[in-house]
């Protein structure tokens, strides 16, 4: 680009900036890793230098995986976004196409409607939510979340879904249809395959919303077998005015590297999902 | 998605060719098949609590017991009420604050990582890790960030002379404020970066070169180059963005649970307090509501703006 081209320039107007960024935006990640090691007698002392480890332990971990259902927490947010994810993205194919792709009577109706509720935050529903799931006697099993989650993702799988079969080309089905292919046939064997980026920019989003997700898991499970990480680790290692730090630390970063392992992965899908769609916060 | 009359009389024309067509093959029949169990769902689980939420705040509902109807009461409680006007000021700032501190953050972060450089994928999925990674679980590593003893933020600012005293970041109103903001900067920050910088990638280095040699300065290259271009991006990020900060929910139940003295709530956090906390299903019902006509208005727009698109 046009501008001053010494090093001078260049620390300027990119390393410093850039260095800034990536401070801002990882120390808190760099914080929860060396606070989990840290023994408590550095925790709660106004005297160490915090920015270090002077002498690590494994401690907190051992009492995250001994003391609490850390696990069983993991299991239940894995299994809660593995379903939820299935469960969106098929619904979301099964909206997203014929809106994309067909045309019908009431499809104008049927497209706002999927972008309207994509639109509406869960603050809006929770209460009115929480009276339905009591009534449908789900307190406490994770069918409630289940059952919850996929509001707000079924609007952004078929939303972001429909980019891409509207970018297929049109012809493609056509000739699958005239050698004898059914409708359904052709959707799944000729549009689909070649909607794969959309599918998995579509599941890893679901996947990482489903993991963020924390107002419904609080409101629904109360009781510790059936919570997931994030309301596990709230409600059980903070006690009252007792925060066990050490603890939350390890749980948050534990918690948070499955996602960052996936999100890893697939950064480019992820990042095309981002831009497609813009997304939920 | 308009398809032509000639391409349904072609389906229509093969359909009759191959006997075996069912009716499922008719694409309106089809498309409803398809759409049912979506469309269905959707209705009974956002459409119809929407609705009876709005019945439920009509009634002095509480928790285990059935309530009856009082009209407009829960909402005239509300506005008479000092803390409702407190909570719909709080969620003003925060919404207002934030969004323009993560529009022109994000959008500096875009222009940063658009020069040329090595390791750029690596800094760019780096940068994207905060609005990843579950808030609940980032916004406890800054729950300790702000802690009253063992605030980092304070050491360091003591250790470098520049305070002698410790800041109380949560349990001070004006701060609390504050640090509920940071964090949602923090986190929403890279996602405007990220999105913004591939409507930058979009322009062609080129025109800022033709643009250079006519003698446009960096200022009018950036209004009439970049910003023209990355417009749709930036309102359609935007729109997302104050929807999603306005309704608020995770960040500042956890960091402050709307305190010190109401300090930080927000319509959502007040709402889950009144409604959840209090048991007061009725009034927290009315609560959640009184963001309707702020939010109403923006998914409006928004809804007709996508379409557009």
């Amino acid at each position: 680009m046009v501008g001053g081209k010494g090093l001078g320039a260049r620390t300027l107007r990119l390393y410093l900036p850039l260095g800034f960024f990536l401070v801002a935006m990882l120390f808190p990640f760099y914080w929860m890793a060396i606070t989990s090691i840290k023994p408590n007698r550095e925790l709660y002392s106004q005297k160490i230098m915090p920015l270090v480890v002077h002498q690590p332990t494994l401690t907190h971990y051992i009492e995250l995986f001994d003391g609490t259902n850390f696990l069983t927490w993991t299991y239940n947010t894995m299994l809660v976004a593995v379903v939820t994810t299935v469960v969106s993205l098929v619904l979301g194919v099964m909206l997203g196409y014929p809106l994309a792709r067909m045309n019908f009577p009431g499809a104008a109706i049927v497209a706002i409607g999927v972008a309207a509720t994509y639109l509406v935050p869960q603050p809006l529903l929770f209460i009115p939510m929480a009276d339905i799931i009591n009534r449908l006697d789900l307190g406490n099993t994770l069918s409630a979340v289940m059952l919850t989650y996929p509001t707000l993702l079924i609007p952004f799988c078929a939303w972001l879904l429909m980019g891409y079969f509207k970018s297929v080309p049109r012809e493609l089905e056509e000739a699958a249809r005239i050698d004898g292919a059914t409708r359904f046939q052709a959707m799944l064997r000729v549009v689909l395959p070649l909607c794969t980026p959309g599918l998995l920019s579509a599941g890893i989003f679901a996947f990482t919303l489903a993991q963020n997700e924390f107002l419904y898991a609080l409101i629904f499970l109360t009781k510790s077998e059936v919570r997931t990480v994030p309301v596990g680790a709230i409600t059980e290692l903070i006690r009252g005015d007792v925060f066990y730090w050490g603890q939350l630390m390890a749980a948050a970063l534990l918690g948070s590297i499955p996602v960052a392992i996936i999100y890893s992965f697939f950064v480019d899908y992820y990042v095309a999902g981002l831009t497609a769609g813009s997304v939920k916060n | 998605m308009a398809v032509g009359p000639a391409s349904v009389a072609r389906a229509s024309l093969a359909g009759r060719a191959t006997s075996r067509r069912s009716l499922l093959e008719r694409e309106s029949v089809f498309s409803w098949v398809m759409l049912a169990p979506g469309v269905l769902f959707l209705l009974a689980f956002v459409a119809y609590p929407f609705v009876y939420g709005i019945f439920i705040s009509l009634q002095d509902r509480r928790v285990a017991s059935p309530g009856s109807f009082v009209g407009l009461a829960n909402f005239v409680a509300q506005a008479q009420d000092a803390v409702f006007w407190q909570v719909t000021r709080n969620t003003f700032i925060y919404t207002i604050v934030a969004t323009f501190l993560k529009m022109t953050g994000g959008l500096a972060m875009a222009l940063v990582i658009n020069q040329q450089f090595r390791g750029k994928n690596l800094a760019r999925a780096l940068l994207l890790l905060p609005f990843i990674v579950p808030t609940v679980l980032s916004t406890v590593a800054w729950m300790w960030i702000f802690d009253p003893t063992f605030s980092v933020i304070n050491w360091t600012l003591r250790h470098t002379g520049l305070v002698t005293e410790n800041f109380s970041w949560l349990g001070n109103a004006t701060l609390a404020l504050v640090s509920i903001i940071i964090v949602n900067t923090w986190r929403g920050l890279p996602f405007y970066g990220i999105t913004l910088l591939a409507g930058l990638q979009t322009i062609s280095p080129d025109l800022y070169e033709a643009a250079a040699i006519d003698g446009a300065s960096v200022t009018q290259r950036f209004w009439h180059i970049t910003m023209p271009v990355i417009k749709p991006v930036l309102i359609i990020v935007t729109m997302f963005s104050v929807i999603f900060t306005f309704s608020d929910f995770q960040l500042p139940y956890i960091l402050t649970h709307g305190g010190p003295a109401n300090a930080t709530h927000l319509f959502a956090t007040y709402a889950f307090d009144i409604g959840m906390s209090a048991g007061q299903l009725g009034m927290g019902a009315a609560v959640a509501l009184a963001m309707l006509p702020a939010l109403g208005l923006l998914i409006v727009a928004l809804t007709l703006y996508l379409r557009r698109e």
